[in-house]
């Protein structure tokens, strides 16, 4: 069997473990447009604000690829599937055959057009280690930046580059950062810690211009129209699926590459997994891009157990984020921000002074969301919880407890998870 | 592979499977040493959890996952899993961003603050049984071949 992967991150890692499960010959290559080996892509701020070294940046042990026998090709940008044929073309012009392949390609940073940015030398994206690098070899003429986007990429930069002594301003066109993942209070926790550092935080306005001369910046107009000087421009909006070279592939893309249970796509033997993908929500049942690393993992091992002809469900989208911005821990999980009304019930927990929140989202007796600030710790038992779907009645009113734990729990399920064989309660 | 497994009607809540679980990671495995003197005092990859003054105690600890959720949300890659089975963190390549102890179910990551770093069970390397389950002075902690369940 030959197996293609296209993409060299942490879904292709899934899927290569998962192949090797069920088939220990077959053979596998992967094809990276970039020019690393598989590294941790969230540490590309950590790497920034020099919180780790280039050597750090590997994500895998260096004897990865030789142990699983994988073919990986560096510097192999994928411009077309052709399906008929079984293969993919390469910018090179090169084409490899494949018996299943597997889209990883994981996204793509969106860069809106903006008036005067053509041309800009000190314009960025950041959501690679090339983007790190030269972000961080051109640091020494930056002074000033404006990070356009008050997400987790944004606001992980701005934390970058403040470690780096730049003065800092996010704008953000909501009216709160973080307000994809995170609640309003978290938000605004995170943001008063921002600004507690020295990093200027703009909500509900956007950059409209880019001033400057040539291919130097001056600063950026707002729509609000307020001007802010600076140098440099981080353009961190977010991230869209990488899936333009699949057009003429016939692989049907909707936000992402739409796949089954099994990580198949619309043709059969191509599979696709992680951001680029467009998988079952854990909670809805319907089908969006979950663009988190943990879930791009346990994507690409279904989608590689599937290529070896393995059996194994996708058990749905469970969103989730650990993000840590001038050491305040923040982790959520699942439906962050319920719609107001009879559906779900709210719990909170809040000391502002201490930079704590929690908050626990119940839909009926099943808990649905989490929010930690400050405290995180133990936090992964209420994915347990999310995930195996616990009736929450008996032990509501713990849920806020900071030590709240298995004790809380019905003693059949402590059994269940800690017991011996044999001596469940 | 060999899981340390708790029996909670047998735990008296002690928390000498701490203590030990501690003074097993020091540099010095001196409990006196290692609570008092060292700089960064390891914290316990057990955690004991009690209810209602005692009255419901278990220590709980790393399943050592046939798929360990800690190891997939791992952005860093310090979580590996060696041919053994055990699941292991590698300290220096960790960046405490808590990924793992976001993911983990069992609650078996824990947080060292002082070191900025996440740790977990390790389930003893140097040692013929783990030092939490030598530790209890009443067989609350056993450790045998079975399945994570």
């Amino acid at each position: 069997m030959n197996y293609v992967i296209i993409g060299n991150s942490v879904a292709a890692v899934g899927a290569i473990r998962g192949i090797r499960k069920i088939d220990a010959t077959g053979h596998i290559t992967v094809l990276s447009r970039e020019n690393h080996v598989a590294y941790g892509r969230p540490l590309i701020s950590y790497l920034l604000g020099g919180t780790v070294t280039e050597k750090r940046m590997p994500y895998l042990p260096e004897d990865f690829y030789r142990k699983n026998q994988v073919n990986l090709l560096l510097g192999a940008e994928v411009v077309a599937v052709e399906s008929g044929a079984s293969r993919v073309k390469l910018a090179s012009g090169e084409t490899i055959p494949y018996d299943k392949l597997l889209v990883a390609t994981g996204g793509d940073p969106f860069v809106p057009p903006i008036e005067g940015m053509n041309g800009k030398e000190k314009v960025f994206t950041f959501t690679t280690w090339d983007d790190a690098a030269k972000l961080k070899g051109l640091a020494y003429d930056i002074d000033k930046v404006v990070v356009i986007g008050g997400g987790l990429i944004g606001l992980k930069a701005a934390e970058g580059l403040s470690q780096l002594d730049k003065q800092v301003t996010i704008v953000e066109l909501a009216d709160r950062i973080l307000s994809a993942a995170f609640d309003r209070t978290a938000g605004r926790i995170v943001a008063k810690k921002m600004k507690a550092n020295g990093i200027e935080v703009l909500t509900e306005d956007t950059v409209v211009r880019i001033d400057g001369e040539g291919s130097e910046i001056t600063g950026v107009t707002l729509k609000s129209g307020e001007f802010i000087a600076c140098d440099t421009v981080v353009v961190a909006i977010g991230v869209r699926p990488a899936a333009g070279f699949l057009k003429g592939s016939g692989v049907e893309v909707n936000r992402g590459v739409v796949v089954d249970d099994r990580m198949e796509t619309s043709v059969a033997g191509i599979f696709s997994a992680g951001d680029v993908a467009e998988a079952r929500d854990f909670f809805s049942g319907g089908k969006n891009p979950m663009p988190i690393w943990p879930d791009a993992y346990i994507q690409g091992d279904v989608a590689g157990i599937s290529m070896a002809g393995g059996q194994k469900d996708y058990q749905g989208g469970l969103a989730m984020n650990s993000i840590e911005l001038f050491k305040v821990p923040t982790i959520s999980m699942g439906i962050t921000n319920p719609e107001l009304g009879e559906r779900y019930q709210v719990l909170t927990y809040q000391n502002p002074e201490k930079y704590e929140y929690r908050k626990i989202v119940l839909e009926n007796d099943l808990l649905v969301g989490v929010v930690m600030v400050g405290n995180v710790d133990r936090a992964g038992i209420f994915a347990g919880i999310i995930r195996d779907k616990v009736a929450v009645a008996p032990f509501k009113e713990h849920l806020l407890a900071p030590d709240f734990g298995f004790v809380h729990l019905p003693k059949e399920i402590r059994s269940s998870l800690f017991a011996p064989q044999g001596k469940a309660a | 592979m060999k899981r340390i497994y708790s029996i909670e009607d047998a735990c008296i809540g002690c928390h000498l499977c701490e203590v030990a679980c501690i003074t097993e990671h020091s540099r010095s495995k001196d409990p006196v040493r290692a609570f008092l003197h060292e700089a960064v005092r390891p914290i316990s990859r057990c955690t004991v959890e009690e209810w209602e003054g005692g009255v419901v105690s278990l220590s709980t600890n790393c399943r050592h996952c046939d798929e360990p959720d800690c190891l997939r949300a791992c952005i860093s890659g310090a979580i590996q899993k060696d041919e053994a089975g055990v699941v292991r963190m590698d300290v220096e390549q960790c960046i405490g961003c808590w990924s793992c102890v976001m993911a983990c179910p069992y609650g078996a990551v824990q947080r060292n603050l002082k070191a900025k770093k996440a740790n977990k069970c390790d389930l003893c390397p140097d040692r013929e049984n783990p030092a939490c389950v030598d530790a209890c002075p009443n067989r609350a902690l056993v450790y045998k071949e079975g399945s994570q369940k």
